[in-house]
């Protein structure tokens, strides 16, 4: 099992993603260069959090063209595991391989802090360790998180079921108060019809470790290392 | 050669004195020409030749067993074990963040890093200590302030894990914002900006330059006038994103020996970079051709891009002949590099243009020529007495505890640091919000405690022991999280010197400041001083020695953290409280006054309750700590029940005479903490405190979920928590 962890100038949670791929879950780690042209046999890619090329423009709007993005956009067609993370995430609605957008916070601010997610997918290869509709306690940084959609695309969102995580409180009750940034329908985390590419705002992999204050990213991280296993790319 | 040749208003343009001018020409034996005049005026601030300052920073110890880089090098380093050491400094951006809040503090932010990034360290933390004038009049300083700092250190990805927020009247024209970087390196890669060998190549790498920043320095030397506004120019513009790429590149070239040294192109620019790196190495000079230069725009002088001081830059010095393997670094990041000289022998700084001339000037003058500055300092009148015993009973302290805890000053600060991200790196093992911070390093089970501190009023009132206050508390902001103090970086903020009773401030504050350092045994490895915080010829800012300070535990298992922990546990005071109540946030929100003496320390006293301290959480006798600061014992009681989410019911309060109630609830006596302890621990900790001879006090009992004092107080944690909030969320 080895998970590829792509850089770009300006991404930052490469090393975060890195030190709990290779250092917690001792898996094999390959970072993957943004002028790469192959994925180097990885059997999941994470796209991690950062300011991809400064977020100048629009955050993930320059990333998209970067080379090793077209390998990785095959990666997903083939039925690769792709995982966006925070500006992960916002990549991969830029690139098309999720639908919708993240725009700015309700609070037109910057927000690192604590959510508790409600888990309303555990079919899937990232959160198969998770329990059903468990609620988790992963934080969040970021001033764009705000998930947005069009009526249409939100209604098939839902009716699909591609909605993974959403905010809510200590008892998994998906309410605004619980909302940090007013994303559409409480959402945090969407996955494309195939189940194959996910995205989410928050940062599992700074609560992968007892002393940062939380385990639950490491149940996405146990999910992804087993579940890539079992997906079959054609 | 006389001072006629020289027209009196270009010499205050450089911001040079006509006796300063005197001793150049005389230097030189010769008048100096445009580049030179602007080369030297620009060293010869305050802001880089420490001219006023310097014969007085003498004084601060600069050494200690870990000390690996003292004071003189982009940044300080100490020893931490494992073969790391920790490299930090802080630094002030005050007049840029006066009239361009946003791009000021973020400018400061890059800057800082740059300095850690120079010395071959991952930066790893940000600290930001800030001072305000009163709301809602001072909004637009805070908002753009706390958004320049978050929209710079978010965007790098280092964590902003610590500081300080205050608001003063005093700081309503002058806001102060000094900025603190913390990095590891291996202590064996530790780099120095020292140019050796001649012939060997200067690369400038990073941003191209443009016309911003131009005479920076200067202005940072100059009081705010109503004309400020108009310096806007000399304000420069941060690029988080490229500074990004700069620190990972600067990451990888530890990976090759062909690099000599590193060097942050801060205030003052290129004149400023290329003449402190020859500086440090007897006899070395350098040959700067200004034409090889990247350029952001046409038309740019000599002088322009002397004196530029565009952010994001950095100066390598690079082994001859191995050029091209640093460049291929940097083009990795798509950053551009060009050599624009070498060192040389003569002890020259020599400035070409092509094959023209431009500027010759001895490096020494420009580093150490400024002639010092020899200024007066008078005791003014001591402010404003105070008279205890005049002032009326603490009536009901519930309702003046809500009144606190809603103060500016007290209010929790969740509603700032949640706009930075205080997380990435996965290091934080102690987020802000309590005492000292802490980041694990990672590979080891070392934790890095990091803190800044100042009461300025209390150095308002009394320079000389406001100074020793901020240094023991800093010192017991890293003892309550369980690690030792190391080592510390001041940032020294005053008025004008020129004035001789803030002259004297300066004087009693970096002596206090010596002495308190001494007594705890806490080298000072960097600073930055930041004179000149008037506007208009007043208004002047309260003396404001910020210091930081960073310290270690072997173990972060063992660190411990402000918030009670569990039910049942027993709420202890420990130390001795005193009528303390000048200079105190009571005696401002309460009675509206700023008076009286600060707080007596004694640094013996001190020693022995951070001994126990430091003995009772190694031995794990400890569940949480938590320094008692500003607003006495029961501001930081409410302080570990509101951050534990767990209430504490305690007896009434009743002094032993000549101890007031109001003193006992809210005076600000130091070296004292409030722990908690599990039951079966008590013995232990009991008889540790009869050996080091410190007083323990039981409070109460951690549970529940109301803060009680028989009979004298009772508030729900919810109550409590929303008047704690109110201000900032």
């Amino acid at each position: 099992m080895r998970f590829g962890v792509v850089v770009f100038p300006g991404t930052w949670s490469d090393r975060d993603c890195g030190w709990v791929i290779d250092q917690v879950l001792g898996q094999e780690l390959t970072y993957l260069w943004h002028k790469d042209t192959d994925l180097k046999g990885c059997d999941c890619v994470i796209l991690p959090g950062g300011f991809a090329y400064g977020d100048y423009l629009r955050t993930g709007a320059i990333a998209r063209f970067a080379p090793i993005m077209e390998q990785v956009g095959d990666f997903a067609d083939r039925g690769g595991l792709v995982w966006g993370i925070c500006n992960g995430f916002q990549v991969l609605c830029e690139a098309g391989l999720l639908p919708g957008a993240l725009i700015r916070n309700a609070s037109l601010e910057f927000r690192c802090e604590w959510t508790n997610l409600l888990v309303e997918r555990t079919d899937l290869p990232f959160t198969s360790k998770c329990g059903d509709r468990e609620v988790i306690r992963v934080p969040i940084a970021h001033g764009e998180g705000s998930y947005f959609a069009d009526p249409a695309t939100l209604s098939r969102l839902e009716q699909r079921g591609q909605v993974v995580f959403r905010y809510c409180d200590s008892r998994g009750r998906v309410v605004p108060a619980a909302n940090p940034n007013g994303s559409m329908h409480n959402i945090a985390g969407i996955v494309n019809a195939r189940g194959n590419v996910l995205g989410m705002m928050p940062h599992p992999e700074r609560c992968s470790e007892a002393e940062l204050g939380g385990t639950d990213g490491l149940k996405l991280f146990r999910s992804a290392a087993e579940g890539a296993l079992k997906v079959l790319v054609s | 050669m006389s001072i006629k040749s020289v027209d009196e208003r270009r010499l205050r343009e450089v911001a040079l004195t006509p006796d300063e001018y005197k001793v150049i020409v005389g230097q030189l034996k010769r008048a100096p020409n445009e580049v030179e005049l602007g080369m030297l005026g620009v060293l010869w601030s305050e802001h880089c030749s420490y001219k006023s300052s310097k014969a007085l920073l003498r004084r601060l110890p600069s050494s200690g067993p870990g000390v690996v880089q003292g004071p003189g090098e982009n940044a300080g380093a100490v020893e931490i074990g494992e073969g790391w050491s920790v490299v930090f400094k802080i630094e002030s951006h005050n007049h840029p963040s006066a009239i361009e809040p946003y791009q000021g503090a973020a400018t400061g932010v890059g800057g800082i890093i740059r300095d850690v990034i120079a010395m071959g360290a991952r930066p790893i933390a940000l600290l930001d200590s800030l001072r305000f004038g009163p709301l809602p009049e001072s909004s637009h300083h805070v908002e753009g302030i706390v958004a320049g700092i978050g929209g710079y250190g978010n965007c790098i990805g280092i964590p902003t894990v610590g500081g300080e927020v205050y608001f003063e009247e005093c700081y309503a024209n002058n806001p102060l914002v000094n900025a603190m970087c913390v990095g590891l390196v291996r202590t064996d890669q530790l780099v120095r900006a020292r140019a050796e060998g001649t012939g060997n190549s200067l690369l400038l790498v990073g941003a191209d330059t443009g016309r911003d920043g131009i005479h920076g320095a200067s202005f940072a030397s100059l009081e705010l006038d109503g004309n400020s506004s108009e310096r806007r120019p000399a304000v420069q513009v941060g690029n988080p994103f490229l500074e990004k790429c700069l620190l990972e590149a600067c990451m990888d070239l530890t990976h090759t020996d062909a690099v000599v040294a590193i060097q942050d192109l801060g205030a003052a620019g290129l004149t400023s970079a290329v003449a402190e790196c020859a500086g440090r190495v007897e006899g070395a000079g350098a040959l700067i051709d200004v034409e090889r230069v990247p350029r952001r725009e046409r038309g740019m002088s000599p002088y322009d891009v002397m004196l530029s001081e565009s952010q994001e830059r950095m100066l390598v010095v690079v082994r001859r002949g191995r050029e091209r393997e640093v460049e291929t670094i940097f083009e990795a990041w798509d950053l551009s590099s060009a050599v624009i000289g070498e060192v040389t022998d003569d002890g020259q700084l020599s400035v070409v243009d092509g094959r023209d001339h431009v500027a010759r000037v001895p490096v020494k003058l420009l580093t150490d020529g400024a002639p010092t500055r020899r200024l007066v300092g008078f005791a003014p009148e001591p402010p404003y007495g105070l008279e205890i015993a005049a002032l009326p009973p603490l009536a009901d302290p519930g309702a003046t505890l809500l009144r606190m805890l809603a103060s500016p000053n007290l209010s929790s600060r969740r509603g700032i640091f949640r706009r930075y991200d205080h997380m990435v790196g996965d290091s934080t093992v102690i987020a802000p919000g309590g005492d000292a911070a802490m980041l694990r390093v990672k590979g080891t089970r070392l934790g890095l405690a990091v803190t800044t501190d100042c009461n300025a009023r209390y150095c308002h009132l009394d320079p000389h022991l406001g100074a020793q206050l901020a240094v023991a508390e800093a010192a017991r902001n890293i003892i309550a999280t369980g690690a030792r103090p190391l080592a510390v970086t001041d940032c020294l903020n005053f008025a004008n010197p020129d004035r001789p009773e803030v002259y004297w401030e300066l004087e009693e504050a970096i002596a206090g400041l010596a002495y308190a350092c001494r007594a705890l045994e806490l080298p000072v490895v960097s600073g930055n001083v930041s004179l000149y915080n008037d506007s208009n010829g007043e208004s002047a800012i309260y003396p404001t020695p910020v210091v930081g300070m960073v310290g270690v535990i072997d173990d972060y298992g063992k660190r411990l953290s402000a918030g009670i922990r569990a039910e049942g546990d027993f709420v202890l005071l420990i130390g001795s409280s005193h009528n303390d109540l000048g200079g105190s946030e009571y005696l401002k929100v309460e009675h509206g006054h700023v008076a009286g003496r600060p707080p007596g320390l004694d640094l013996v006293r001190e020693k022995a309750v951070n001994r126990l301290m430091l003995s009772a959480a190694q031995s794990g006798y400890l569940h949480s700590a938590h320094d008692c600061a500003e607003g006495g014992m029961l501001v930081a009681l409410t302080e570990c029940c509101l951050l534990g989410s767990i209430g504490v019911r305690c007896p009434a309060i009743r002094p032993e005479p000549p101890l007031r109630l109001d003193a006992a609830f809210f005076g600000e006596s130091p070296s004292r903490y409030i722990v908690t302890v599990p039951s079966r621990a008590m013995p232990e900790l009991q008889s540790l405190a009869r050996r080091h001879n410190v007083e323990l006090s039981l409070l109460g009992l951690a549970g529940g979920d109301h803060i009680e004092f028989e009979g004298q107080l009772k508030l729900s944690l919810a109550e409590v928590r929303q008047a704690w909030e109110a201000m900032f969320l």
